[in-house]
């Protein structure tokens, strides 16, 4: 297999960016994560091949960064900051609530492989506390209604096949 | 006037809570957005540094170092073995992740152009070309809106090719980071910027003279960026007047935690931890217990000490730092070894692993602290965390270290008894408290 043409693309397309090609490994990484959920060996290696490095180097970049994932994740990444201004406005009650409604623990994905649970750290949404990231959107201030709501409204939307979480995701852009 | 200094305006903050403020057109009809530009295109790079310097502004990502100084270490005319000129690069560091802060994130959606003109100024007075702002990857909307923003400044001839005809061209490139609290570090930065492990440098060499991709780099912050618009603009002086003697301007606060009304408050240096507490509505839930000032890296202060001022060298006086600007509240309802905790495991979980002090001390710390917790502590313990500490501080290729034993070593020392109360009653349990969040979680980089 190689690189999907799309990703490529979109590579190519930044490649004038910058002075190097180990410069587009993170945005190749980010990319893969986008279209398949998680990054796997074989992602790792047609990444590898495309720009001209060792499967080892990607690997230890992939590695490296919380955000790729290494093994097969929900479809949706529900990530609760648990971080200290959020731990002081009750992020706590939020896990519960989450780890009740979706019956996963931490790092735990959902057995329909819907939902991933995850606690992340600082999202530098301190003042609108807690916060968390439903895939690529944040939302603030949120109590347990509104995760119910959150985790309900996605559940719909799976259903009906829409893509959640990614609200401001443009094509061809790896931003 | 307000706050008890004469002299104070915000500088960045003036119009964030408008409709429309984050536009270019907004920007250019409310705030006299790129007219700074225009003067500083008109000035020598050289001079615009002087102003800079003048001005007093101080780096605002945390270490608080001097920008004019930082931006006159910049080489000339770098050139490379055979003799041919090297390019220089500028560099944002919008990784904000420092628990507790988020000015940065405010600047990137509500007054994107303030930065990127504070940027094109910067390039112009170090004498790069090139510009790239450094964004932590959870910022997918931040990303695509600072985008936005760039591409309207393209279009208007304030980015490109000879810009405002001056003969100056200036790029800027957006890169995103992948979830690594380290590569706010600047070299460790520098390193994920270049598609590596986001591990800290050994400096010397320092950035200035290889900096990204080899290069001459300097690298800021988002907020001192956004300050040199009105430097520029308004000139040094009435910068430097707002602040004190050896720190110009005003900060951007943000408020967290136990506060009524938390949120990002752009502020003169000359209030008391108190004073910026009430301005956030006053504690929230109970009495003021501790507050830690400068982002979760600064040693926290007793309610008793929050009379203190919150500029650069009154903090620093006080034993902490004013850090990232990011001011933590806890009421009197807190558990110090448990909030302590959450801090520990975070930095446990953030280490880059490249040093074994940092690597097996921030691990240890985060160990003992839970042992506390779960009631197996001895009072031993508290002698040992001092020494795993001093083991750390200043032992490693970067300030991760120093950061990590912040927090730890002051609420030992000044909450002591609490510890002393958990190891007597065997833990949270004793004293009546559940763990609030359960602590697993995921690896961590190495
Ligand atoms: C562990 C660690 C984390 C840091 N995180 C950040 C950060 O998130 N944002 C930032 O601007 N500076 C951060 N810094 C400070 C940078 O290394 C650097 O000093 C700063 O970007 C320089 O910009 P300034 O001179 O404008 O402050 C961090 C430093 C350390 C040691
Ligand atoms: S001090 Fe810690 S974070 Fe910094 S380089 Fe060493 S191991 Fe990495």
């Amino acid at each position: 297999m190689a690189l999907a043409e799309k990703i490529k693309k979109t590579l190519d397309g930044i490649r004038h960016q910058f002075p190097t090609e180990q410069a587009l490994l993170i945005p190749a990484l980010h990319e893969v994560q986008n279209e398949y959920g998680w990054v796997s060996i074989d992602n790792m290696k047609d990444i590898g091949e495309f720009l001209h490095l060792p499967l080892s180097k990607v690997r230890e970049v992939a590695s490296f960064y919380t955000m790729f994932k290494l093994e097969k994740q929900g479809q949706v990444d529900l990530q609760i900051c648990t971080n200290i201004s959020c731990w002081l406005n009750g992020a706590d009650k939020l896990v519960a609530c989450a780890k009740r409604k979706l019956h996963v623990e931490n790092g735990e994905t959902t057995k329909d492989g819907k939902f991933t649970l995850t606690q992340v750290e600082c999202l530098a949404s301190c003042g609108t506390a807690p916060a968390l990231m439903l895939n690529e959107d944040y939302y603030e201030n949120v109590d347990e209604a509104l995760l119910e709501k959150i985790i309900d409204d996605a559940t719909k939307d799976l259903a009906a096949g829409k893509v959640v979480g990614k609200s401001t995701r443009q094509e061809g852009m790896w931003l | 006037m307000m706050y008890n200094n004469e002299h104070f305006e915000p500088v960045i903050t003036p119009n964030v809570s408008k409709p429309g403020c984050e536009t270019i057109d907004f920007y250019i009809k409310n705030e006299d957005g790129y007219k700074a530009l225009e003067k500083a295109l008109k000035m020598k790079p050289a001079e615009v540094v002087d102003e800079v310097k003048k001005s007093n502004l101080r780096g605002r990502g945390g270490a608080g170092f001097p920008t004019g100084m930082k931006w006159s270490f910049m080489p000339p005319n770098p050139v490379d073995g055979q003799g041919n000129p090297k390019p220089k690069y500028l560099v944002c560091n919008a990784d904000e992740g420092e628990p507790g802060t988020f000015k940065d994130r405010l600047i990137f959606t509500k007054t994107p152009h303030r930065m990127i003109e504070g940027m094109i100024i910067g390039g112009h007075a170090i004498g790069s070309n090139k510009g790239f702002i450094y964004v932590r990857g959870e910022w997918f909307k931040e990303c695509r809106l600072m985008q936005k923003a760039i591409d309207d400044a393209y279009a208007k001839g304030f980015l490109g090719k000879n810009i405002l005809g001056s003969g100056f061209n200036f790029d800027l490139v957006i890169y995103k980071g992948a979830g690594a609290y380290i590569c706010g570090e600047e070299t460790a930065l520098l390193n994920s910027l270049e598609g590596k492990r986001g591990e800290p440098r050994l400096k010397p060499p320092f950035p200035a003279q290889v900096g990204a991709y080899g290069m001459p780099s300097c690298v800021n912050n988002v907020e001192t960026f956004a300050a040199v618009p009105y430097i520029l603009h308004k000139g040094w002086e009435k910068y430097a007047k707002m602040g004190t003697e050896r720190s110009g301007g005003t900060r951007m606060i943000g408020v967290s935690g136990h506060v009524h009304k938390p949120g990002v408050y752009e502020l003169p240096m000359n209030l008391s931890i108190n004073e910026i507490i009430e301005i956030a509505g006053g504690v929230k839930g109970g009495k003021l217990k501790a507050v830690i000032p400068g982002g979760a890296s600064a040693p926290m202060l007793k309610a008793s000490e929050c009379t203190v001022l919150t500029d650069y060298d009154s903090l620093a006086k006080a034993g902490t730092m004013a850090g990232s600007g990011g001011i933590i509240v806890m009421n009197d309802t807190v558990c110090i070894p448990e909030a302590t905790y959450t801090l520990l495991k975070f930095y446990e979980h953030e280490s880059c692993g490249q040093c074994s002090q940092c690597r097996e001390g921030s691990h240890w710390l985060a160990r003992m602290f839970k042992r506390i917790l779960d009631g197996g502590g001895t009072q031993d313990d508290l002698d040992y965390i001092a020494k795993i500490c001093g083991n750390m501080a200043g032992q490693t290729i970067c300030a991760f270290a120093d950061a990590v034993t912040g927090p730890a070593l002051s609420s030992v020392r000044k909450f002591r008894s609490e510890f002393e109360e958990l190891i007597l009653r065997g833990g949270l349990k004793g004293i009546n408290r559940e763990e609030s969040v359960s602590h697993k979680m995921g690896g961590a980089h190495v």
